[in-house]
């Protein structure tokens, strides 16, 4: 099964646990299960509409992806945030 | 002892102190994050704040005490998978009912809580309204960043929307009419048609809260005066050197009283002539007087945001607070007649909410 690695807030906010062993087969299905599984991170990483939010950064197995990007049985996705987002 | 809690670009800053002299920080919050505007409810003592974290996403946060533990309000969201996304939340107003508070955020979204600002829900009857696909944006999004309450009457609402003008209901948000009569935008063809004038960039909407009918309008371009609850509005910025601002603040106590910030114009966007200046009425408009005893006077070339302008307090007793992008806040405990530095190396100042003695 994927797992969805957190750290910092994200993992605070999804039961102060940093991996996350969830069913999907893209970083867009395993985001929205860890919706599902873990309510009080709704809305930190996808926005209302499902989407990436623009300063939030993922990485499948290590190498930049996307929502789309597909997930392997045994991936690993980290969920950090961008560089981007600190510009102000 | 005065409170402001000041919304910066990089957090929240409670200051406090006696009116006069410089005021100390007791605490700061989301260190680091944009805090878009805080208050203190004074009918439970709690703090919300507005928090928008270019990772995260927009908040509203509550707490106690604004140096302990936060808590994340629920349901501050639009619907999921419904087209749109919540970008920020402008302001957080208490209602007339008991633990009724509101927010208004971008694009265009009243949110409503009945639990003091626990949990709150999107009001749909302005959502869903059906002029909502022809209303424009402003240079800050969709901002719904006026609720103007009606002492007494939980059911009559006003509200400021740019570039969406106002909005008023007399049934507690089921339904919701626009009141922009006598509103001229000059940034529009003069033959538009009048069911299009939708695309009005209001700026600051404040009540009367003595004569209720009575309101004072910030337009982007121009100042008015509504006597008939925000149905029509009449042109008061003769007087003053720009007609271009955002804040706006009334004495309670005066319903002919209205505080401005002018700023020179939309394309130069800071305090006119190098000085600060906050221009007083006390006759509905008719006449202005400056206010800058205290304030900079030279080589000032400020920008005071739409939420950075507040008051406590009424009459001989109004207390007034402004901040600017500068890092600034100024106050006077006169009603405008002096001020004084209430700090001068703060972040961006993004919004400012004074309340009494705790």
């Amino acid at each position: 099964m994927p797992v969805v690695r957190l750290r910092g807030p994200l993992k605070s906010r999804a039961g102060n646990r940093s991996e996350h062993a969830l069913e999907g087969g893209s970083v867009g299905e395993l985001l929205l299960e860890l919706e599902r599984a873990q309510p009080a991170a709704q809305g930190w990483i996808l926005d209302e509409r499902g989407v990436l939010r623009r300063h939030i950064n993922v990485f499948v197995n290590g190498e930049l992806g996307s929502q789309d990007t597909p997930v392997d049985a045994d991936g690993l996705v980290d969920v950090l945030p961008a560089l981007s987002g600190g510009c102000r | 002892m005065t409170e402001l809690l000041v919304g910066t670009r990089k957090g929240l800053f409670v200051l406090a102190g006696e009116p006069g002299g410089r005021f100390g920080v007791t605490a700061r919050a989301f260190a680091g994050e944009p805090v878009e505007y805080a208050l203190r409810d004074r009918r439970s003592g709690r703090v919300l704040a507005s928090v928008t974290s270019p990772f995260y996403g927009p908040k509203i946060w509550y707490a106690d005490d604004p140096a302990g533990d936060w808590q994340q309000a629920e349901g501050v969201a639009l619907p999921a998978r419904g087209g749109a996304a919540l970008e920020r939340v402008w302001v957080i107003v208490p209602g007339e009912a008991d633990g009724t508070v509101y927010a208004g955020g971008d694009p265009g979204a009243l949110f409503e809580s009945r639990d003091g600002g626990v949990s709150f829900s999107l009001n749909r009857g302005l959502w869903e309204h059906p002029s909502r696909p022809q209303w424009q944006p402003g240079a800050g999004g969709l901002c719904l960043h006026s609720i103007a309450t009606w002492p007494g009457d939980p059911d009559r609402l006003a509200i400021g929307i740019s570039a969406a003008g106002v909005w008023l209901t007399d049934d507690g948000g089921a339904s919701w009419r626009s009141g922009n009569e006598g509103i001229v935008a000059r940034y529009l063809p003069d033959d538009l048609p009048a069911e299009d004038e939708v695309a009005l960039c209001v700026h600051r909407l404040r009540r009367a809260p003595t004569q209720p009918e009575r309101m004072f309008m910030q337009f982007h371009g121009g100042v008015y005066r509504s006597d008939d609850a925000g149905e029509s509005w009449s042109d008061i910025a003769p007087g003053l050197p720009s007609d271009f601002g955002f804040p706006l603040a009334i004495d309670p106590a005066d319903a002919d009283s209205a505080y401005v910030i002018p700023l020179t114009a939309d394309v130069d966007r800071v305090t006119p002539d190098g000085r600060l200046r906050i221009y007083e009425t006390r006759d509905a408009g008719a006449t202005w007087t400056p206010r800058g005893d205290g304030l900079p006077a030279e080589h000032a070339y400020l920008t005071i945001l739409r939420e950075a302008f507040d008051s406590v307090g009424e009459g001989d007793a109004l207390e007034l607070y402004c901040g600017a992008t500068s890092g600034a806040v100024f106050g006077s405990a006169d009603g405008g007649s002096s001020w004084f530095d209430v700090a001068t190396h703060l972040p961006p100042v993004l919004s400012v909410a004074a309340s009494g003695a705790r």
